[in-house]
């Protein structure tokens, strides 16, 4: 048994690899009491407001799964960042903490075929839980006599989903800094309540202090990719950006008919961004 | 064949490995040794990649910075302790690494049994005792067979009993020609298990010897703890203390430091003046 030549392999990311890491993080978070925990409140929450959308809502204009819809995108925009938020931010730095990542990396894999794994992984996870939560609200919509605007419906939940990787990608990129899983955690919820509550203030706080040009505004507010998220949900059952006033009907008559999809593709974009700049950083090779 | 030339590794602005430099043969095993934060540690983590570091290491004539993964696959690796993937079960955690090395899952079983670990593997890892634990980090190691095995701390946590069976599982595995590499700061250890210790203290190698040299080389010291018959310890502290060593009360007993390949001296002057030791026990 001698080790005098050792055969010179790809040092390319395979794909073999990244499924093994994937399926792992999707039998964890199977596993995990924690990831139960967030599928079941947005179910249930979903589920509530699909009940109490449709019967006597006076929201007009919008079709039956609209309504419902109109109510997810508030639930969503709120739920989802803070669990793609905190599952990303845990990720890399929990594994960190405990040793996992040693263990993993003194395999034959590369560190980018462990991120990327644990990426895809989460992601799946999560659509499990958004697609889950927008499946019930669906059924139960259905059951109540609605159906109308389904393709919105279904538009609204893929970009919950592109909504809840985005978070995951930042959380990631958190934990890529972080060397202890309670400051990552820590930090997320901050970029949370930053991005759910203190973003929408700050547009309209700007937009009320200053003369900045309406393309100014929507661009200020697509920057942030929970309103990226939440303008592009509204567009896609209303048609219209009346929320932002002034520049969203700008962006209405700059873009016309193709305004939801420039807002689908900033919500896509933002979707990966934030994980591209991660897997960069851990790629780079800082110490496990 | 490994070979680490002027390895120095830095946190900061402190230096944890400074100029680091060995050549171990194939089939050969190495200890490292050395107290806490000498930088054992650090140098087997240099060795799998898992940190940065300046200086070079080749491993069966790859380097190891830019063909990570191929030399990984050469090598075994166990942590010290396995105290993660608690709520995984044995075999799962194995499948689990064997994957990774795109081993099939029959290899699991067979591995196991090699390290007495099989009539465990569908028990949570949290379940076992650190004797098991450690096995089943040998036997994810032992997976792809390889040439060259990491051993970090193999015996830290182990109770005596765990831990010679742990050294005798690893005197085959050497037997069998691998190329070992040990930390550990237990030189009885090293002497039954490594070819040769590579001292090191603040980073810095401060020699490479024979495991049977390394007390007298390294002058090291051990305390004996002497456990006297009532009331005999006042006058075993005056004839240790005349007979040059540094002793003091303990309990029933004493403290005596010795030196540690020598530590009979001791024991043969209180003899010599007729006071009867009913125990002893050496500490480090």
């Amino acid at each position: 048994m001698t080790a005098t030549h050792i055969e010179a392999t790809s040092e390319r990311i395979e794909t073999t690899l990244v499924g093994v890491v994937a399926a792992k993080e999707i039998r964890d978070a199977r596993r995990s009491k924690w990831f139960w925990m967030w599928t079941a409140a947005f179910a249930a929450l979903a589920a509530v407001m699909a009940s109490v959308a449709l019967p006597g809502s006076q929201v007009a204009g919008y079709g039956s799964f609209g309504k419902t819809a109109a109510s997810l995108v508030a639930l969503a925009q709120i739920i989802i960042p803070l669990m793609g938020l905190t599952l990303g931010a845990y990720s890399i730095a929990g594994q960190r903490e405990n040793g996992a990542l040693r263990f993993l990396m003194s395999h034959p894999i590369s560190r980018s075929e462990v991120f990327l794994g644990t990426y895809v992984g989460l992601a799946v996870a999560l659509a499990g839980t958004v697609f889950g939560g927008f499946g019930i609200a669906g059924l139960i919509t259905v059951a109540q006599g609605g159906g109308a605007n389904a393709t919105s419906f279904v538009r609204i939940a893929v970009l919950s989903w592109l909504l809840a990787i985005s978070m995951l990608g930042f959380g990631m990129l958190i934990s890529t800094f972080a060397r202890r899983a309670n400051t990552a955690l820590g930090v997320a919820i901050f970029l949370w309540l930053g991005l759910a509550f203190l973003g929408d203030l700050g547009v309209m706080g700007t937009s009320v202090a200053t003369n900045i040009p309406t393309w100014g505004l929507l661009a200020s507010a697509v920057m942030n990719p929970v309103e990226a998220f939440r303008l592009a949900s509204l567009t896609a059952f209303s048609g219209s950006l009346d929320v932002l006033g002034p520049a969203g009907r700008y962006a209405v008559d700059a873009l016309g008919d193709s305004l939801g999809w420039w807002l689908f593709a900033i919500a896509a974009a933002w979707a990966v961004i934030p994980v591209t700049i991660a897997l960069a950083r851990f790629s780079r090779g800082s110490d496990v | 064949m490994i070979t680490i030339e002027r390895l120095t590794k830095r946190y900061g602005r402190a230096t944890v490995v400074s100029d680091f430099s060995v050549d171990i043969a194939d089939g050969e095993s190495i200890a490292l040794w050395g107290p806490n934060g000498a930088g054992k540690t650090t140098v087997v983590r240099c060795i799998l990649g898992l940190v940065r570091y300046e200086g070079t290491i080749i491993i069966g004539g790859l380097d190891a910075r830019t063909h990570g993964k191929a030399v990984r696959r050469a090598m075994g690796y166990v942590p010290q302790e396995l105290s993660f993937y608690d709520e995984m079960t044995v075999f799962d955690l194995l499948d689990y690494s064997a994957a990774l090395r795109d081993i099939p899952t029959e290899r699991v079983s067979e591995v196991a049994d090699v390290v007495n670990v099989g009539e465990h593997l569908h028990k949570k890892v949290r379940e076992l005792s650190g004797g098991l634990k450690q096995r089943l980090g040998i036997a994810a190691a032992l997976l792809p067979d390889p040439p060259i095995l990491l051993l970090d701390e193999p015996t830290s946590n182990l109770d005596a009993k765990s831990r010679d069976a742990a050294i005798e599982l690893l005197q085959g595995l050497r037997d069998e020609g691998r190329t070992l590499v040990v930390t550990s700061h237990h030189v009885e250890e090293m002497a039954m298990l490594v070819d040769r210790v590579v001292a090191m203290e603040r980073g810095e190698i401060t020699t490479i010897c024979d495991p049977s040299d390394v007390a007298e080389v390294l002058g090291l010291r051990a305390w004996l703890h002497l456990v006297l018959s009532n009331g005999s310890a006042p006058r075993a502290l005056d004839v240790l203390s005349a007979s040059g060593f540094t002793a003091k009360l303990n309990g029933r007993g004493v403290l005596v430091e010795v030196s540690a390949q020598d530590k009979g001296e001791a024991v043969a002057a209180l003899q010599r003046a007729g006071v009867s030791i009913k125990d002893l026990e050496v500490w480090r």
